[in-house]
């Protein structure tokens, strides 16, 4: 069936509420407004206001009080508009919903599901516009997922409630108007393993492979590098991360290992960024593998900027992704 | 030279009953500081005495199926909602019979079957924890109250007013126990509130709010079971101000230059158990006997807890990245726990 990303994340929500009655979501503007991305639009009216909850505008109060209603037994989805706004919630994030398993010794899980907007690309300006999901993949203790596809933003969020550790969904604010084919049956997905989008057909001999890595709004662009590249006679694996933490690495690994290159691709900031951390994980793990330097292709290191050529131009584009994955094979860039 | 409420307690037995409960948080204290002067304990270690009557006169009022949330200066909390002392101790020598495996210590002791959450050393990152839990029972139809204690230094942090709100807002079944002992470490209230009166601004979000003497074990016992059966009943949120004060200093490495002795002495004459012990002494209620008795079993149940934890065994290193994930940790292993929610009394699988 044809659908948005939008819809299937609404999809994926109001099966959730249908399976399971302990499941509720809440947040800022969820209800009456129909979610501030038009996701939740509808569930209000089909679930009443106990179970589509709307918040006031705090952060730390709301997202604590998921913490608090996950320990209580219930399966809280709580929305945070951007990642942007999820900084006034990170005492909740980091110091309970990441560590009151470990520190009460295995005694209390905190089965909790967090879903924002993170990434560019819309000029709104610097405080909601920024790419953070990194940040929280450093912190042990949650799972950090990136639906990137239609099935994923479909099926992710099934697979995040049946997970009794603290899930974070980031949603690039560019894919939900993402239109495509979707099976009507669609359901939970794997958040485990990395995906394997595209796959070169060269065996790596011939000089003109390598592996893209990207995750989340990045990916549309990757894979119309990767087509672009195609045609120039470079092939392409294509790797969607899906989930930054904990990280799939044997599957980056496995790839490099055929084709002996890599462009990880992330629209965080290039210094600590996860694509800092993919890049150091295939130096320890595939560095005799490596026919070239790791290339990155980041953010620029500036707050993002409202005015369409500045924002452009500090964003990956699929021009500045082909550019490295030439350097990566040793062709004119 | 202040009384309990008249020269007679009304009734003698509940009483010793209490007087018990705070001697043993008492006895527990003095022994932690004991330990920690010993090196055989670590970390920070902030004790409670002198605000004994708080902890001993809320959980008189609460049933087993109540959640308890708490602060860093906790142990009393823990020990009367029913933690055992040597569980409470074994935790700080980092053992394995410690409630929380020694992945907690002092400041975070945790115990899922007596739904006691912490334990949280985040100044207010406990009140939407406990908003969360309220907000859980509400949604699952459920009779039970979580009470939230934290101190007034919590009050000047935004999750403070963010929870009130909420709670208020959406009417939920929390008790707010703000143990008010004048200090937020070394900064007296006055000197970090432009309004001091915690009980107003928590009645400022339409909730019920009164202040009690929180040295006076029988005041606070009373105060928050008529709170706790408002709560209980559907009455919404409810909040307590306990003005108490701490004799010791906020922790271990507290030097004390922030206050003056007189000022500790002048309190430590309102000490809740001298005070309560006192007035049943006074009225003949407490036999010479009756009171060497109690501190023979007390100083007993801390001797076996101290021994308790002497003889436990170090939290093995290769348990180290359990309880990072449930069932997925790094190496392997799995540890998980039951969600504490539904039933009291469960303990977590994994204990």
């Amino acid at each position: 069936m044809k659908t948005t990303y939008r819809e299937a994340m609404r999809a994926g929500l109001r099966d959730a509420m249908q399976r399971d009655e302990r499941v509720f979501l809440m947040g800022e503007d969820v209800g009456r407004y129909g979610g501030s991305f038009a996701v939740s639009l509808g569930l209000l009216e089909e679930f009443g206001p106990e179970r589509i909850r709307d918040t006031p505008l705090s952060e730390s109060g709301f997202v604590g009080a998921g913490i608090g209603a996950a320990l209580g037994g219930m399966r809280p989805v709580v929305e945070i508009m951007t990642v942007n706004f999820s900084l006034l919630a990170l005492d909740q994030i980091i110091n309970n919903a990441a560590t009151l398993l470990h520190m009460s010794g295995g005694q209390f899980n905190v089965p909790i599901v967090i879903r924002m907007t993170t990434g560019a690309g819309r000029q709104l300006g610097a405080q909601h516009s920024h790419s953070l999901e990194g940040w929280y993949a450093h912190i042990p203790g949650l799972r950090i997922l990136a639906p990137a596809t239609l099935a994923d933003a479909r099926g992710m969020l099934w697979t995040a409630l049946q997970d009794p550790d603290p899930v974070l969904i980031f949603e690039h604010g560019s894919l939900y108007n993402m239109a495509g084919e979707l099976d009507d049956d669609a359901g939970a997905v794997d958040i485990d393993k990395a995906a394997v989008l595209r796959r070169a057909d060269g065996q790596g001999d011939s000089g003109d492979t390598l592996t893209l890595i990207t995750y989340g709004g990045t990916l549309p662009m990757v894979l119309d590098a990767a087509e672009q590249l195609a045609g120039e006679g470079i092939d392409a694996d294509v790797i969607d991360l899906r989930t930054l933490r904990p990280l799939d690495a044997h599957t980056v690994v496995d790839s490099v290992a055929r084709t002996h290159r890599a462009v990880v691709v992330d629209e965080g900031w290039r210094s600590g960024s996860i694509s800092a951390e993919i890049s150091a994980r295939i130096c320890e793990q595939a560095f005799f593998d490596l026919d070239a330097p790791v290339e990155r292709v980041c953010s620029l290191e500036v707050p993002v900027p409202y005015a369409k050529h500045l924002e452009e131009a500090a964003l990956p584009s699929v021009k500045r992704v082909v550019a490295a994955a030439r350097r990566a094979v040793g062709a004119n860039a | 030279m202040s009384t309990l409420r008249g020269q007679t307690v009304p009734d003698p037995e509940h009483a010793l009953h209490l007087l018990r409960q705070m001697l043993r948080v008492r006895r527990l204290e003095e022994k932690c500081i004991e330990l920690y002067s010993a090196a055989k304990i670590r970390g920070f270690l902030h004790v409670y005495i002198g605000e004994e009557a708080v902890a001993a006169g809320v959980m008189e009022t609460l049933s087993p199926e109540d959640a308890v949330v708490a602060t860093y200066r906790e142990h009393g909390h823990a020990l009367l909602r029913g933690v055992s002392a040597g569980a409470i101790l074994a935790e700080m020598y980092g053992h394995a019979e410690g409630c929380c495996r020694g992945r907690g210590g002092s400041m975070h002791l945790f115990d899922a079957a007596t739904r006691f959450y912490g334990g949280n050393a985040i100044v207010a990152g406990g009140l939407p924890l406990a908003v969360g839990l309220a907000l859980a029972d509400r949604m699952a139809g459920r009779q039970r109250v979580t009470v939230c204690f934290f101190g007034e230094g919590a009050v000047a942090e935004g999750e403070f007013h963010e929870s009130m709100n909420l709670a208020a807002l959406w009417q939920l079944p929390v008790l707010f126990c703000c143990e008010n002992n004048l200090y937020a470490m070394g900064t007296a209230l006055g000197r970090s509130e432009s309004q001091t009166d915690i009980a107003l601004k928590a009645a400022g979000y339409e909730i019920s709010a009164w202040a009690v003497d929180g040295m006076d074990v029988l005041a606070v016992e009373e105060a928050a079971r008529r709170a706790v059966d408002a709560v209980r009943s559907g009455g919404g949120p409810h909040f307590l101000e306990l003005r108490t004060y701490r004799f010791r200093a906020h922790s271990m490495f507290d030097p004390e230059l922030y206050r003056e002795k007189s000022e500790v002495s002048r309190w430590m004459e309102r000490d809740p158990l001298s005070l309560l012990r006192g007035t049943m002494q006074a009225a003949g209620q407490l036999p010479e006997e009756t009171w060497a008795a109690l501190t023979a079993d007390v100083d007993a149940e801390i001797s076996t807890a101290v021994g308790f934890a002497e003889n436990g065994t170090p939290e093995p290193v290769s348990e180290l990245t359990r309880f990072v994930y449930s069932d997925r940790t790094d190496d392997g292993s799995t540890g998980t726990a039951a969600t504490g929610g539904g039933q009291a009394g469960k303990g977590g699988a994994a204990r």
